[in-house]
């Protein structure tokens, strides 16, 4: 039982890094991304073709994977996203709809379409087992990781959104931004960055999470539903909601699976429903704002 | 009579062209007969098209799930003909009244909240239906999908024959009838509220008008109407599968709606046409990677701007609101 609450929140940790620069674009620029996903096929490819192609060690991979999906982010941003914010939300979804299946289908024609294996390195293999009977614990190491590294950027997000300079200006920008770009702040900077980073996690949480959700081109479709329903339960005002959400849903889809395979993902998406029918706004709503 | 009811009545008269293009459709398979299984499936696709323009063009609902209410109707007609009879009119009023009762019962998920929660919503639905239509295996077949579908013949004397005649006429019948019904919804007060709520919604209520029910109304229509495409879909190939529910198509649907323009419902019949022929055209040239040119052109679509497309002379000048 414990492990498969261990297992539950590695999963929802890793659910809440692919997540969280969606519920940036999403709740605060008010940009309704489907695309999402595709950035962090975009890391999770990089990662399996740099360790399959040129033998780079898989822990050099992850920061390649974040800036390379960075530097995507950041220029897609730049090229095609910025014209859209004021745009209908119809016409947001179309556009990111579009871009996915480009992403499908070109991913699916220089790589193609079998499932990518990565080769974890050894000393991330193993598995530690504490306990006996239904009070075992089994630890997978690279379970064990992941929550690891998934843990300390929550911390520094959180740490980067509250108490620098750039979290400021980036709050600032999101309540108003006429307000924000009359106090001097480049609001097309500040959305800029923050759009790369965002993309930048995904492409780091698609890295650590090809091992554990599969590769293939159809993975941003397979998972869009997954960030949607973490942003949309957990609300887009804060770091918190989504990452509750994120291991919320991480918890309910590994014990759902387990107990009561029949159903699928079925709990999660009844779960999703009930929930946005009493909170349509999310669980966690900041006060006030707009 | 006062004038609204003048201009509502003068916008619902047919125009002299369009008894001539409909003739035009119902000679298609005679015509040419090599397409009547692709005219069709265009029909059908119109048909669902149409459906989803009465809440996203006329009522401004964005529904990404619309695919669960063309599933449920597949699925209850093509039950139906395998359990009980196959006579295909009485299936297809049985796909639509369950696609109308799911809708029914949907309604009120798509009352409250931004575009975003009703997004999610309707995509939960319809993925919790494609869930249940796959882990039901004793009774939908699960992934293998639903075969042994066997359609009696039409009114007791139209077989469904190979060449597809048959059945293109009967999805162009119902595809003309269920037209002519919303055409009337439409332009009727109804209609006229459903769009004062898509123009303004804090209005509309300022102004009496119940939006939760006028909502739910018009969502359960729209069911039921895209219950009866799923349901002619079926029927007209005699199998059910899985990728009724799937999510590429309440996102075709989306896109065919768009192409052909939201907010009148020859857009959908237009939108089909274009894209059943694309898509036709597109797969013959390169049969995996057709999706890649569909997003290609969603994504130009969307920069170059809906309305200015179809007005090519406006893309290089500057202006606009943009």
């Amino acid at each position: 039982m414990l492990t498969i609450l261990f297992d539950g929140i590695a999963y929802g940790m890793l659910l809440f890094i692919l997540a969280v620069g969606l519920a940036v674009t999403m709740g605060l620029m008010n940009f309704i991304n489907l695309a999402h996903g595709a950035f962090a096929m975009a890391g999770g490819y990089i990662t399996v073709l740099l360790m399959q192609r040129f033998g780079v060690p898989f822990l050099l991979c992850l920061p390649l994977a974040f800036i390379g999906s960075a530097l995507l982010g950041g220029v897609l941003e730049r090229t095609l996203y910025r014209p859209l914010y004021h745009k209908p939300h119809l016409d947001q979804v179309l556009f990111s709809i579009g871009l996915v299946f480009m992403a499908v289908a070109s991913v699916d024609y220089f790589v193609g379409s079998t499932q990518q294996i990565i080769q974890l390195p050894e000393w991330l293999k193993g598995r530690t087992e504490l306990g006996s009977g239904d009070w075992m614990l089994g630890m997978g190491h690279y379970r064990l990781f992941i929550i690891a590294v998934c843990a300390a950027l929550t911390v520094g997000l959180q740490y980067v959104l509250a108490y620098t300079r750039f979290g400021s200006r980036l709050r600032a920008s999101v309540d108003d931004q006429r307000v924000a770009a009359g106090l001097g702040i480049n609001v097309n900077m500040v959305f800029l960055t923050t759009f790369a980073v965002g993309s930048g996690l995904a492409g780091l949480g698609g890295a650590l999470g090809a091992e554990v959700l599969g590769l293939d081109p159809s993975f941003p479709l397979k998972f869009m539903v997954y960030f949607l329903i973490v942003v949309a339960v957990g609300g887009t005002s804060s770091i918190t909601g989504p990452l509750l959400a994120a291991l919320l849903l991480g918890i309910a889809d590994v014990a759902g699976k387990y107990y009561i395979p029949k159903l699928g993902a079925f709990i999660v998406y009844s779960l999703m429903i009930a929930i946005l029918i009493w909170r349509p706004q999310g669980l966690f709503v900041r006060k006030g704002g707009k | 009579m006062n004038a609204p009811q003048q201009s509502l009545l003068n916008d619902s008269r047919f125009r002299p062209w369009e008894p001539v293009l409909w003739l035009l459709a119902f000679a298609a398979p005679v015509l040419v007969p090599s397409h009547a299984s692709i005219i069709n499936e265009i029909a059908i696709v119109a048909l669902f098209a149409v459906s989803l323009d009465l809440i996203l063009g006329y009522t401004g609902i964005v529904s990404l799930g619309h695919a669960a209410f063309f599933g449920m109707g597949g699925y209850a007609a093509a039950l139906f003909a395998k359990l009980v009879m196959p006579d295909p009119l009485v299936g297809l009023a049985v796909g639509i009244v369950t696609a109308t009762l799911l809708g029914a019962a949907c309604s009120f998920t798509i009352m409250r909240g931004s575009d975003l929660t009703r997004l999610m919503v309707t995509l939960g639905v319809g993925l919790i239906l494609l869930e249940l239509a796959n882990k039901l295996d004793w009774l939908t077949g699960g992934a293998d999908g639903l075969q042994g579908v066997v359609m009696g013949p039409l009114l007791g004397q139209f077989e469904f024959d190979l060449s597809g005649r048959t059945a293109a006429w009967y999805s162009l019948t119902v595809l003309l009838a269920l037209f002519v019904l919303l055409r009337r919804v439409v332009h009727s007060p109804f209609g006229a509220t459903l769009k004062a709520i898509r123009d303004n919604r804090l209005r509309a209520m300022a102004i009496g008008i119940p939006v939760n029910r006028k909502l739910a109304v018009v969502y359960t229509l729209a069911a039921g109407v895209a219950g009866a495409a799923g349901a002619l879909m079926t029927q007209t190939t005699g199998f059910a599968s899985l990728d009724l529910f799937e999510f590429h198509r309440s996102a075709d649907v989306m896109l065919i709606l768009v192409i052909g323009g939201t907010g009148w419902l020859y857009g959908g019949v237009a939108g089909a046409i274009v894209f059943k022929l694309m898509q036709d055209a597109l797969s013959s040239i390169t049969p995996q990677y057709w999706t890649f040119w569909i997003g290609l052109f969603l994504v130009v679509l969307v920069l170059v701007g809906r309305e200015r497309l179809i007005r090519p002379w406006t893309w290089f000048s500057r202006g606009g609101k943009a």
